[in-house]
């Protein structure tokens, strides 16, 4: 494969990311909680070879409202454990990466890191987590443990504070990962021992909101440590991305924003120390795929009139053919992304319409795989199995 | 006229984190590789199996301040192996611990909502409590629970996600395309929960699913556990697989059913137990003498007796006399994250008990141990295996066993091909899965018709 090949994950969503989606013919929205319907979903991604499938989540009712329910009736509301559709899909696919949404303003990292491991484990190599915040008051107080105060700038301290935490749940459930070396288990019959204990590792987290102990539960996972990936918006998050993701989705709307993102985000990567490390990043786009583009523009208007107003999202928005899309992602990707996490408008339509349109175009273009060639996730996307941090210290 | 015949219910207990599997066997396969997993799920499946029991730990036992490498030790995620196992199993029940302690409700009832969505209404939680810090310092929350608010907790966190569970009364998604109306009512999944340990309300995200709630076990023996698990639990996972001790339990616990309105079938008794299986009786007793030396190794064997003298017995010879100083009685104790250490209330009566029993056989401290702990539940060929557990059940010493093989993954073959076919032919073990859910395979009503009952009654 040349290395100019680009990346190709696509996002997970109920029906598909616009509103009024499941009123599609071809959505199916009573299956929506069914095993069966996310299994479709991600043997078809894998049927084009995609890199991964993440799976969106959220520890409250969807809303259109960023920080409030808006109890409408008129949309898809409530949804399943992301984590645990993606294990669940995991032992009928074998190729395909598998990346829930993981909400950490709420949760325990000990139990993510297990979480995930767990995953690692049942995919044989092809987890990873979508880490996200939440600042919904609503959200806090399905917990009742703290409240977030209202938030006025996305820059400001709350949010600010937000994505430190989540930089260290982050961490801590790296350093989990590490806590058991890879040949911890020795089974050693002549002294009795099952496990070499100077191999296990306690973390000692101590942050601003949490501490941890370790080791987990759980034994280091098959790619050692599974993808970390994170969406984001302005500076803030992007430090998180920079510090602590393996893959990075950002929103720009044409080359130039794509082109100063990236910079930025690199920047940021070199502060944080990270400057060789390799870090994706990836373009998100809400596609409507069509094989005339007036079609695709007539799908998007038909389903605005019947969401009642126009579809806005913070990608772009991208009606056309697939060989347009192509032209389009090589035009990003000039400017430094690499690779892109597509948002399908109608998942019953414009997930097919990926994979058996854009991607033979892609691939008649030598820009992406003609077969799966490796057998993780970090595998398909050129990340090294990383070395043990502790086993690393102690050598 | 005779008393008709009890129906047996049996589970199969992943052999995960504890002193009696042998992993040393040269049979012996993984504790995480999911392939470890899917065969004995499958095995269990296989044999109509009514589910299949995981337990959990949430941080790495000790001894001596070291983390303590004799056992099996590592284990998978709950939820997310449960939820792998759905796919590679079409009927089999998938219980598991889940700590109400280091957790929320909110969190737990969406991944129970959407594990039992995941695997068609197969899901069940056995609810265990927890107060310790050693523990707690994995934990946001950290720290621990008083010993007495760990039941008040643990029954607020139960009622919690049964407000939650209940939330949506299941008719909720209209998902009507023509005429744009997805939910017919925006408030579905509202709830409010004011109480001690939780004060929340919101909407709750998971729409109801197949059983309307999971199954819920409870374990744990304690006059609190006994009333707790008949209060709201549709099962005990329980630890007495002998026929007195059995009775005794099944007695006390079925009576105390009356009070909460609860008839005797609403609640089942299931005991853990070993087995150890072969062609005659004769080489089961020799298999089970082999298994309970491959269990208690020498080491193992003295770090058993420091549960009981909570001090460093490391310079002892496990083949030797029992030590003739006393225990530590002091609450610092040697060993951590472990449940066994409670059951010596008093350790120095329980030292002076195995001084006597040791001098009376002549036992080393490894054979004191062998013979007073881990001894198999059910020992002999498969006919004698099948008759004993009928029997126990018949006599209501439980409504059956949640089996825990000593050997991973394959422990639980034998059983499945030679003693299930034996109930069956007796006709007291189903040849066919009675159902789509695990309510279906227990025998328990779905939430909806036992509520549909108590308006009918009130």
């Amino acid at each position: 494969m040349s290395p100019s090949s680009l990346h190709l994950a696509v996002a997970l969503d109920g029906t598909g990311w616009h509103p009024a989606s499941w009123r599609e013919p071809v959505a199916r929205p009573h299956e929506l909680l069914t095993a069966g319907y996310w299994a479709d979903l991600v043997t078809e991604a894998e049927h084009g070879l995609l890199d991964f499938v993440t799976i969106e989540d959220g520890l409250g009712p969807q809303s259109s409202h960023p920080f409030d329910p808006d109890e409408r009736t008129d949309q898809v509301r409530g949804r399943l454990d992301a984590v645990l559709i993606a294990s669940r899909i995991a032992p009928l696919t074998r190729h395909i990466g598998l990346v829930p949404t993981a909400v950490v303003t709420h949760t325990e990292p000990f139990h993510l890191s297990k979480a995930i491991a767990t995953l690692d484990y049942v995919s044989t190599g092809r987890a990873g987590v979508r880490v996200q915040i939440t600042a919904r008051p609503n959200e806090a107080a399905h917990f009742g443990r703290r409240t977030i105060p209202p938030i006025e700038d996305y820059d400001g301290p709350v949010v600010t504070d937000l994505f430190d935490e989540a930089a260290d749940h982050v961490e801590a459930v790296r350093r989990l990962w590490d806590s058991w070396e890879d040949d911890a288990e020795i089974r050693d019959a002549a002294t009795g021992r099952f496990v070499d204990r100077d191999k296990l590792h306690y973390i000692d987290f101590e942050g601003k909101h949490f501490s941890v102990k370790g080791p987990s539960i759980t034994p280091r996972p098959p790619q050692g440590q599974p993808l970390v990936t994170a969406l984001g918006h302005q500076s803030v998050p992007y430090r998180l991305i920079a510090r602590q993701a393996d893959v990075g989705y950002v929103t720009p709307h044409d080359t130039d924003q794509a082109r100063a993102i990236v910079a930025e985000i690199r920047a940021e990567q070199e502060t944080a120390g990270r400057a060789g490390e390799p870090l994706h990043i990836f373009g998100d786009l809400v596609v409507f795929l069509d094989d005339d583009p007036a079609e695709a523009a007539a799908r998007r208007d038909r389903l605005d009139a019947l969401a009642g107003e126009r579809y806005r999202s913070d990608a772009r928005v991208f009606t056309g053919t697939p060989a347009q899309l192509a032209d389009l992602l090589g035009e990003f990707q000039a400017a430094g992304l690499t690779g892109f996490r597509l948002r399908p408008a109608v998942l019953g339509h414009d997930l097919p319409a990926i994979t058996r349109g854009l991607v033979p175009e892609l691939q008649r273009r030598g820009a992406f795989r003609t077969a799966y060639e490796a057998d993780t996730l970090r595998g398909l996307l050129g990340l090294a199995r990383p070395a043990n941090r502790y086993s690393a210290a102690s050598a | 006229m005779s008393k008709p015949l009890k129906q047996i219910h049996l589970a199969a207990h992943f052999p995960g984190v504890n002193n009696t599997t042998v992993w040393s066997a040269p049979e012996a396969g993984s504790h995480i590789e999911f392939s470890s997993f899917a065969h004995f799920a499958r095995t269990a499946e296989r044999a109509k199996f009514d589910f299949l029991f995981l337990a959990e730990g949430l941080r790495l036992r000790e001894q001596g301040g070291k983390i303590y490498d004799l056992d099996v030790v590592g284990r998978p995620d709950t939820f997310t192996i449960l939820a792998a196992l759905a796919a590679v199993t079409e009927h089999l029940g998938l219980t598991g611990t889940i700590n109400s302690t280091f957790n929320e409700p909110y969190e737990v009832a969406r991944q129970f909502a959407s594990l039992d969505h995941l695997s068609g209404g197969r899901s069940a939680w056995n609810v265990v409590t927890s107060w310790d810090a050693f523990t707690g310092e994995n934990f946001r929350r950290g720290g621990f629970l008083p010993q007495d608010e760990r039941y008040s907790r643990a029954k607020e966190f139960l009622a919690t996600t049964q407000e939650l569970f209940d939330s949506w009364q299941g008719d909720e998604i209209l998902a009507d395309q023509a005429s744009g109306v997805f939910l017919r009512d925006a408030k579905a999944g509202s709830f409010v929960h004011h109480g001690q340990h939780f004060d929340i309300q919101g909407q709750f995200n998971v729409p109801r699913s197949p059983q309307g709630r999971p199954v819920v076990f409870q374990a744990g023996d304690s006059e609190e556990g006994r009333e707790f698990a008949a209060s709201g639990a549709d099962a005990i996972f329980s630890r007495y697989a002998t026929l007195n001790e059995g009775q005794a339990f099944y007695t006390d616990v079925k009576n105390r059913l009356a009070k909460y309105g609860r008839r005797h079938d609403q609640l089942l008794i299931l005991p853990a137990a070993s087995f150890a299986l072969a062609d005659t009786d004769a080489e089961a007793e020799e298999l089970a003498r082999i298994v309970r030396r491959q269990q208690v190794s020498g080491a193992t064997a003295l770090k058993h007796l420091e549960f009981v003298w909570n001090r460093d017995l490391s310079s002892y010879d496990p083949e030797g006399p029992l030590p003739d100083i006393d225990p530590d009685v002091s609450d610092n104790h040697i060993s951590k994250g472990r449940a066994q250490v409670r059951m010596y209330r008093d350790p120095l009566a329980t030292a002076r008990e195995w001084r006597e029993l040791a001098a009376a056989n002549k036992w080393s401290i490894r054979d004191l141990v062998i013979n007073t702990g881990n001894r198999q539940n059910f020992i002999g060929s498969a006919g004698t295996i099948a008759r004993t557990i009928n029997e126990y059940v018949q006599a209501d010493a439980s409504d059956g066993f949640i089996l825990v093989p000593h050997i991973t993954p394959t422990g639980l073959d034998d059983f499945a091909d030679k003693v299930v076919p034996l109930l069956q032919e007796q006709g007291v073990f189903r040849t066919e899965y009675e159902g789509p859910t695990l309510r279906h395979q227990l025998g328990l009503a779905h939430p909806d018709d036992v509520r549909g009952e108590q308006r009918a009654a009130s």
